[in-house]
């Protein structure tokens, strides 16, 4: 048990794929404008993270591994994921269409992002079990959420602040992005003196 | 050879399996669209201002689709034309669309009124109002600072002299503005000619002509001269009914008679009219 909240917990604080990875630059910086739609996205990214583990685990592990085909997880995993997110993206319209129509315009972004393909290949290099995998995907999860929500915390700050005209727009977003992510550098260490070391 | 089979075949085998089921689910699972939406959809002009009531023109005209009754001529940015394109769509009978005009309800410009302090704070009217009513002395007035300039999705409004004024040619009507201006002083009128209450101060005459040279301060002068009776000083305003000048005898009687100027005759023929002519 302890053992799945340490990498939930480090992989929403220490691990944070946009803060401290540098994944999923993109939609932090695009889409972080509104709270909602940093929220929406952030949910849906949860979620496709959490499909895209559950599919491509057993891919690695009974199809990729046995017959000796390690060198093409990157391409596979990309084309699983992109179909999935379709798929998924047919049968919420059919299904829910309500979540559909929250989270309808950020699946497509999210096919091709690099924080989606980052989990699951990194979910691999690590060694973990399914389970693992499965919490490690969902605390990526929520560390995009988190550092969604409070980036557009920060950006609408700045949208009534008084910015020098040469650095408005990306480049205070990139400016408030770097300290935001410097913060994060404080969550270090603090797996190992909550839990032992473990 | 074999090793780039062994990785292309798979490759390629995962590709089709996966494209196989995406093309099935979408034949299983395709939402029925109806047909006409996309083509009403074209029509509106798109601005999302929502002057028609609904949820901008996607909710329009998904109204139009699902519900015979929704009225035709509710685009007001897009006119006659559009609702004479609906029509013709959807087969029913054409009504024209009620053109509108936003008029600002303030001449508070330099000449005639001052400012109470300098402000250097955020440019917002929103802001502004916050510290004191506003920087001009009447904290009826228009604040200056260009909210519903910068809210206008057709750039018709502008900001001259601390006033915001309507430019009538761009202007169609949309009302977009009436919600931003913390005061209020935006509203819609007929784009035809009119007459305009220029002020919207709500203190005693006296108080009123200490602030700006331009307020209305509810002499009731025009409340004696309007041949319609369509004028009533409510609140030490005038205040026009509008739906009683189109019978005006002698329109433009209460702006001649007006004490202090504030009731003017706009001729704010709109982008809407000026097409028609």
């Amino acid at each position: 048990m302890t053992n799945f909240i340490i990498i939930l917990l480090s992989a929403v604080f220490i691990n944070n794929y946009v803060l401290s990875k540098f994944l999923g630059i993109c939609p932090f910086l695009g889409v972080s404008k509104k709270l909602d739609s940093a929220a929406g996205m952030s949910l849906a990214v949860i979620f496709v993270m959490l499909m895209a583990t559950a599919v491509t685990f057993p891919i690695q592990k009974y199809l990729l591994e046995p017959n000796g085909l390690e060198y093409l997880q990157t391409i596979v995993f990309i084309l699983v994921i992109a179909s999935l997110v379709q798929l998924v993206e047919i049968v919420l319209k059919k299904y829910i269409p309500s979540l559909h129509k929250s989270l309808g315009v950020y699946l497509p972004l999210i096919t091709t992002n690099c924080a989606v393909l980052g989990v699951t290949i990194l979910n691999i290099d690590a060694g973990y079990n399914f389970a693992e995998a499965m919490v490690n995907a969902l605390g990526s999860g929520l560390g995009f959420f988190l550092a969604m929500v409070m980036f557009s915390g920060v950006r609408s700050t700045m949208e009534t602040s008084d910015i020098p005209e040469s650095f408005k727009g990306l480049p205070i977003t990139l400016i408030a992005a770097s300290i935001t992510s410097l913060s994060f550098m404080g969550f270090g260490g603090i797996i190992e003196n909550l839990f032992g070391g473990a | 050879m074999s090793e780039i089979l062994t990785a292309v075949i798979p490759v390629v085998i995962i590709a089709v399996i996966c494209g196989a089921i995406l093309v099935i689910a979408s034949k299983i699972m395709a939402v029925k669209e109806d047909e006409r939406f996309p083509v009403i959809r074209e029509c509106l002009p798109g601005a999302n201002c929502g002057a028609c009531g609904f949820a901008g023109c996607d909710g329009y005209a998904k109204a139009l689709c699902e519900n015979p009754d929704t009225p035709i001529n509710l685009c007001i940015p897009g006119a006659e034309n559009v609702a004479r394109q609906l029509s013709e769509l959807l087969g029913v009978e054409f009504a024209d669309v009620a053109e509108q005009i936003a008029v600002v309800h303030c001449s508070g410009d330099c000449a005639h009124t001052q400012d109470k302090y300098i402000y250097q704070g955020i440019e917002s009217c929103a802001a502004v109002k916050l510290m004191y009513g506003g920087k001009g002395v009447c904290t009826y007035g228009c604040l200056g600072l260009g909210d519903c300039a910068k809210a206008c999705p057709h750039r018709a409004i502008f900001v001259k002299d601390n006033v915001a004024v309507v430019n009538p040619v761009d202007c169609v009507g949309c009302g977009v503005c009436t919600k931003t201006c913390p005061n209020g002083l935006i509203s819609l009128v007929t784009d035809t000619k009119n007459v305009v209450v220029t002020c919207s101060n709500h203190d005693k005459g006296a108080v009123t002509r200490k602030l700006c040279f331009n307020g209305c301060i509810g002499c009731k002068k025009c409340e004696r001269v309007c041949p319609e009776k369509a004028i009533k000083v409510i609140d030490n305003i005038a205040v026009i009914d509008y739906t009683k000048c189109p019978d005006c005898k002698d329109f433009g009687i209460c702006a001649k008679n007006c004490t202090t100027g504030c009731i003017k005759i706009s001729d704010l023929h709109g982008v809407h009219s000026i097409n028609k002519e």
